[in-house]
């Protein structure tokens, strides 16, 4: 496919249990941008079954949603959804597709673009508009993010990117903002699948969503042993906050893996994150360096934490952190 | 059942640094390693020969020195390695390499299960192992951390979500890629050692593997890295000085002044 008459954007609107997951909207708050800097219109994809949620993608800058609505589509199918997706970029051909770059984004995306045989980046930090050739410019992170790539695809559409959530920000909904919604049969003769899905296991710890919270508290290599994880929980609990946790803590054990905050955990932006004994490798930095306010507490005033870190304390965690849940519990 | 790993060498670091003035990666002194991803891979391949037998295949594309690692791959289990090694490849971009690696595939032929790392420590895409998976016309479960069962011509895996793990049944062959929580990776064996330092690694190159020149190398990529840089933090934030109390009180002052609590 070369570039012709490929024309506006489209954002795939990833849902779960029927709703319409928060990096969708964030990816319409950044692709309605782009949409006027091109001077076109921006798309919202979704599929799923009985999806509520087509006015929240308009609300949030969508001029069109597409809506495939099928029990077969209610899971998260990578094949399904590929060949859906790849069939309607056929037919539309928008110039640009943008997905959220979770588990199942980065599992299906992929396959979207092999079979249509054009480039994408994966884990975009940025996205940009080169007006004067039209090319949407990705900057993503390599080597754990010590490098940023910028990358452009010159000839093949359509161009295509993974964000990962929480990277853009939702915009404020315009709850009076009109969009077409255009139903779409899915073409269940022609795609097929040859995996199933035979169960679900939920594994949260936590009460309150890492991914929806305000405020996190962190924790790191740096409280030494598991039993003073417990100081990070006691402070959480006393802000209201949800837990986190670098990678160095979980593979203690002394956090689930849903609790991990970087690389190859989840990507957060909260209101307010304190950062416990975390030294603050690259790879945790990337997931969390865009939080509002960073307060990091660490011994090692050399720490790379303290690099992005709006309040630092240097000194003995043990001390501070049960002396700061004391004075909040107040 | 044969099983193929794709395995890729990478710098043995991620603390690598930009020359400004070229925008090219300094390498000099950084030693290669099997990516890391890729050796629960290996691992896991390694094991399932052990389990239900047959053999197991690592293939890696890369320059010449990439044979290093496919030598290891086979101290740590691997009965045979190909690499994929050719000037018209260089340059690839994840869809090149996919259709590299799926036409090298191909020609191996007669696969039950390709075993791929989740991501690369350099490229950090992990989209080579799904787009394979859709060149080969196979199922892919991605980000599987424990094979359950392999019976019957299918596999049950579970594959990490964000909040938990989804159990899936998938017929071969299939691609899968793995998460670290997947194995622990054995050290090499004396014997393992013995036989990589003996075996013969074929080199295959574009002649060899009845491709379409134009789809692969820097002719077949559709994306082009048009700047890199060395991302720069400074520290501009504020640190709170004073005995812990007077730190306490002084953070609890800001994060109330900034609404924050």
């Amino acid at each position: 496919m070369r570039q012709d008459d490929f024309k506006g954007i489209w954002v795939f609107a990833e849902q779960r249990n029927g709703r319409v997951k928060d990096v969708a909207c964030e990816l319409l708050a950044r692709g309605r941008e782009l949409a006027d800097a091109l001077g076109t219109d921006l798309s919202a994809v979704c599929f799923g079954h009985r999806v509520a949620g087509a006015d929240r993608l308009i609300a949030h800058g969508a001029d069109r949603v597409y809506m495939v609505d099928s029990q077969e589509l209610a899971d998260n199918r990578e094949d399904l959804y590929a060949g859906q997706l790849a069939e309607l970029i056929r037919q539309h051909r928008p110039e640009i597709v943008l997905a959220g770059a979770t588990p199942f984004g980065r599992a299906f995306i992929p396959r979207v673009a092999a079979a249509l045989g054009t480039g994408l980046t994966a884990d975009c930090t940025a996205l940009d508009i080169d007006a004067e050739k039209r090319l949407l410019v990705q900057t993503k992170p390599g080597y754990g993010g010590n490098v940023m790539a910028v990358i452009v695809c010159p000839e093949a559409r359509p161009q295509m990117a993974t964000v990962r959530p929480r990277v853009f920000r939702k915009s404020v909904p315009e709850a009076a903002r009109k969009g077409e919604v255009i139903g779409v049969d899915f073409d269940r003769r022609r795609i097929t699948s040859r995996t199933k899905l035979l169960t679900f296991v939920e594994e949260i710890a936590e009460t309150v969503r890492i991914e929806e919270a305000d405020i996190i508290v962190a924790g790191g290599r740096g409280l030494v042993k598991e039993e003073s994880f417990q100081m990070v929980k006691d402070l959480a609990s006393a802000l209201g906050a949800a837990v986190g946790a670098t990678r160095a803590a979980v593979d203690e054990g002394w956090a689930p893996y849903s609790c991990q905050i970087g690389q190859t955990g989840k990507t957060v932006c909260p209101k307010l994150y304190i950062a416990i004994g975390v030294s603050g490798a690259v790879q945790h930095l990337v997931g969390m360096q865009t939080s509002d306010v960073i307060v990091a507490i660490n011994d090692d005033p050399h720490a790379p934490i303290f690099e992005v870190a709006d309040y630092g304390i240097v000194g003995d965690l043990f001390k501070v952190v049960p002396l700061l849940t004391e004075k909040l519990k107040k | 059942m044969n099983i193929i790993v794709c395995l890729k060498q990478v710098p043995a670091t991620t603390q690598v640094r930009i020359d400004p003035q070229t925008n090219n990666l300094i390498r000099e002194g950084i030693e290669s390693i099997i990516n890391p991803y890729d050796t629960y891979a290996l691992e896991e391949g390694v094991r399932l020969r052990e389990r239900f037998g047959g053999k197991v295949t690592a293939v890696s594309m890369g320059p010449p020195q990439a044979e290093s690692a496919l030598r290891e791959a086979i101290s740590l289990g691997a009965d045979e390695a190909v690499l994929l090694c050719d000037r018209a490849f260089a340059g690839s971009d994840t869809l090149a390499t996919a259709y590299t690696l799926a036409r090298a595939m191909n020609k191996l032929g007669d696969y039950d299960l390709i075993i791929c790392g989740r991501q690369t420590l350099d490229g950090d895409t992990g989209q080579v192992g799904p787009e394979l998976s859709q060149m080969l016309d196979v199922p892919c479960v991605a980000y599987v951390s424990q094979i359950e069962d392999v019976a019957d011509g299918a596999l049950r895996a579970r594959r990490m979500v964000e909040d938990g793990y989804e159990v899936i049944e998938s017929p071969l062959p299939a691609v899968i890629t793995v998460v670290k929580e997947i194995s622990t990776p054995r050290l090499p064996s004396l014997r393992g050692i013995a036989r990589s330092k003996s075996a013969a690694i074929p080199v295959w190159g574009a002649g060899d593997l009845a491709l379409e020149p134009e789809k692969t190398g820097l002719a077949g990529s559709p994306t082009r890295v048009i700047n890199v840089y060395s991302p720069q933090r400074t520290c501009q934030g504020e640190i709170l000085e004073g005995d812990p109390a007077e730190q306490v009180e002084c953070l609890i002052g800001r994060l109330k002044d900034a609404g924050l609590i």
